[in-house]
């Protein structure tokens, strides 16, 4: 198995790159934040990223897609995760897409597929019902009757549910069973309350109460989704481990440019010793994570057998490292890194969100334990 | 393609035919093969492999044929690993030769040093060490003192080195010497190649906390060096020095992940969790121990980063045109930091088990155990300290502003 990146992937990482210095700078995800725009991204931007084919990465080509792989998508949100572009492309592109493609029977696909790489629909998926990963422990319940299902209870961290045109939910079908549905945000019976997170990017919680899904409505078959869920949330974890990667990087690069000039008892900062071990150390973790995090990513293509362990293993180191760098990049901005007018203080708070996102660094831990056997 | 597959086929035929039964079984601290003039082999099979492997070159299997490498190709080479792997042969031989000294003279010395030097550390007839370090000349590396004096076709060396690793079972010692004045520093250093088998040159063990004695003290006293021996210009030995101790760290490195590819590792479980599992008790499977547990995880995570980094590194350096990536200069650092950490954890599990020095209150394993946990303590020290990596990286890859 290959550790670098095909001559077709680093195009498209560098194509990625291009995109987001030119169009998605972070001045463009202030203008968005300021604009209090309750979407919280921009639908021109959107549009042109499915022209460029990324809405389309992880679909197969019968459906419209080109089907690149999970290491394409992976060294693109790398590079928008570098300028912490707001986009619906990880929910609707990554996750969403996926459950479709691995649940769905042919009309869904068909239906909603093609439709999702054209950039027409956007898609949130609803998992979580408490504050911290869970996924397995639900209490949401849909019952049969008739030909529909009546779905209960509350959906929280429902990543871009404030303006998905669908919204997949997860509910218990038996007491082990777990199923997928495919509902309009419209329906009655569902109320959605967008969420305003720190990272401003946006989520909902979602309240089913006698919410009808009809039949047809259900993704793929019944009591047949845990499998699915946990294959799409490992594949999630790898993607927004490439996007915290590459947050991290920008952190840091940002940070050691910025000691570079700062001059405070008549030199450089980054000439003390005390700064520079920091920074040498935080260079050696971003090492590390390179090489996790594209061992991750690379791992579905390649169809590898211990996929669970490198995305836990990538999440995990990712995340402690994002949160140190984030942390430390602060501490040495001194007083202007807790200003809301350097950038440095948004990647702490997108951290502090992505690490909470499909399990943080110590969850991963105990699982790679567990997948470790001990 | 078919012509790997080929090599592959012959590889592993004339390794069928040639790498001894006895040369195929684990091997023991004691079952290492050093070479040298006084190597004194452990069996007869020993000395058959290392015969065997050295003629063919495989002992150094990149290295030029000309000097009695190998000749063989990145992807040639990494086929011989895997079916040195695959039937589970020792090592043929272990050198600093090998490991440090040869890849500098490879790229330093003359033809004619080559010729010389060369053969002898593939086929393991000359055992070496380093004479770098002084009692005054630790992480200052180029305040070192001990002197070279031009007379007719000789240097006359006079001082002395600490930190010479078996000096005692040593043939030859490459040294940094100072044949220029003590300042500027690192102009006025040359590297010298200096037979021990001399009067002048005496050694003495020096004892560590692990109770054993794997480095010595080197006395020079009148020393007599022919100047064919001088590797590089004189008072250039800087430039040596730096290579050398690249190849060094990558060395120190590379023990410090314990050969755990995450391959070999699998899903066959985990080194530390097996240990510990000895001493701890079990829930489900689970160390009980919740915080014994997560330190186990975490090391093993390290682990595994790290191995998967030196395998994109060494990836990344065989594709492109630019030399090793910024990414080596973690190597030490990680590696030998990663390694006290691993010992540290094992000690903890076991216990006072972990903690015996001696006697049959302990079994083998155990005593072993606790001496290389005190014998890690040197590996943030050695080849550059911690504190040393992490100015070069300030420097060298960040280029931090300097004092």
């Amino acid at each position: 198995m290959a550790l670098t990146l095909s001559e077709e992937q680093s195009f498209l990482k560098d194509t990625a790159q291009k995109f987001s210095r030119e169009r998605t700078p972070t001045t463009h995800f202030r203008s968005i934040r300021d604009s209090e725009n309750p979407e919280c991204f921009d639908r021109a931007v959107w549009k042109e990223m499915a022209q460029q084919g990324w809405t389309g990465i992880l679909v197969p080509e019968e459906y419209g897609g080109s089907n690149f792989g999970v290491a394409g998508i992976g060294v693109v949100l790398e590079e928008l995760g570098r300028t912490l572009t707001p986009s619906p492309l990880f929910a609707t592109g990554v996750i969403c897409a996926s459950l479709i493609k691995e649940a769905g029977n042919d009309d869904q696909k068909k239906d909603f597929l093609s439709k999702i790489v054209s950039g027409d629909i956007t898609m949130a998926f609803a998992l979580e019902e408490g504050p911290r990963h869970n996924p397995f422990k639900l209490k949401v319940e849909a019952k049969k009757e008739g030909s529909s299902y009546i779905l209960n209870g509350k959906k929280t961290f429902v990543i871009d549910g404030g303006f998905a045109d669908k919204i997949i939910i997860a509910a218990k079908t038996s007491e082990e069973g777990i199923s997928l549905f495919i509902a309009d945000k419209d329906l009655k019976g569902m109320k959605i309350t967008p969420t305003s997170m720190v990272d401003h990017k946006n989520a909902a919680n979602i309240e089913f109460d006698n919410l009808e899904i009809k039949e047809e409505d259900l993704l793929g078959s019944e009591n047949n989704a845990k499998e699915i869920i946990e294959k799409i949330l490992d594949l999630g974890r790898a993607v927004l481990s490439a996007e915290m990667l590459g947050g991290a990087l920008e952190a840091f690069e940002i940070t050691i440019n910025y000691i570079k000039e700062r001059e405070q008892f008549g030199q450089k900062i980054g000439s003390f010793q005390a700064l520079q071990h920091r920074a040498a150390l935080m260079f050696t973790d971003l090492e590390l994570c390179k090489s996790c995090v594209l061992e991750a990513i690379t791992a579905f293509d390649e169809g590898s057998n211990d996929i669970q362990r490198v995305v836990s293993l990538a999440k995990s180191k990712i995340g402690e490292a994002f949160f140190n760098i984030s942390n430390e990049s602060v501490q040495m901005h001194g007083g202007v890194g807790v200003t809301d007018e350097y950038d440095i203080g948004l990647y702490m708070k997108r951290a502090r969100v992505a690490e909470q996102t499909f399990g943080n660094s110590e969850y991963h831990r105990n699982r790679y334990a567990e997948l470790t056997g001990f | 393609m078919s012509d790997l597959n080929t090599f592959r086929e012959d590889t592993r035929n004339w390794l069928e035919e040639n790498c001894p039964p006895e040369m195929r079984k684990p091997m023991s601290t004691d079952g290492v093969c050093w070479g040298g003039r006084k190597c004194k082999f452990s069996h007869p099979d020993q000395e058959l492999w290392l015969k065997r492997m050295g003629e063919k070159g495989w002992t150094a299997p990149t290295w030029p044929s000309e000097y009695g490498g190998g000749g063989l190709s990145y992807d040639e080479n990494k086929i011989l690993g895997e079916e040195l792997l695959a039937i589970g042969a020792r090592p043929a031989l272990a050198s600093f030769g090998l490991w440090m000294l040869g890849p500098a003279l490879l790229e330093y010395a003359s033809h004619e040093q080559k010729m010389e030097h060369i053969p002898k550390i593939v086929k393991g007839q000359i055992r070496w060490c380093q004479g770098y370090s002084e009692p005054g000349a630790g992480s200052d590396l180029a305040s070192l003192k001990t002197k070279a004096i031009e007379d007719g076709d000789n240097f006359i060396v006079n001082g002395q080195k600490v930190w010479t690793s078996y000096a005692d079972e040593c043939d030859m010692i490459f040294t940094l010497v100072r044949t220029g004045p003590l300042e500027p520093k690192h102009n006025g250093i040359s590297f010298l190649l200096i037979d021990m088998d001399q009067l002048g040159v005496e050694t003495k063990p020096i004892k560590l906390i692990s109770g054993k004695s794997p480095f010595c003290e080197t006395f020079f006293t009148d020393a007599v060096v022919p100047k064919t021996n001088l590797v590089h210009d004189l008072n250039k030995g800087w430039d040596v020095a730096k290579n050398l101790l690249q190849h060094e760290r990558k060395m120190l490195a590379s023990m410090g992940a314990g050969g755990s590819s995450p391959k070999s590792k699998g899903k066959s479980g985990s080194g530390l969790a097996n240990l510990s599992k000895k001493y701890v008790e079990e829930n489900n499977g689970k160390i009980a121990d919740e915080g014994l547990r997560q330190k186990i995880a975490k090391s093993d995570m390290d682990g595994h980063a790290f191995s998967l980094t030196l395998k994109r590194v060494s990836e990344e350096s065989k594709n492109s045109n630019h030399g090793p990536s910024a990414a080596t200069s973690i190597f030490k650092y990680f590696g030998s930091e990663h390694n006290k950490r691993k010992y540290e954890i094992m000690i903890e599990a076991m216990g006072t088990q972990g903690l015996g020095w001696e006697g049959g209150e302990f079994d083998p394993l155990e005593l072993a155990i606790t001496r290389d946990w005190l014998r890690t303590k040197a590996n943030s020290i050695e080849g550059g300290t911690s504190e040393v990596q992490l100015n070069v990286i300030s420097k060298r890859v960040l280029d931090l502003p300097q004092q």
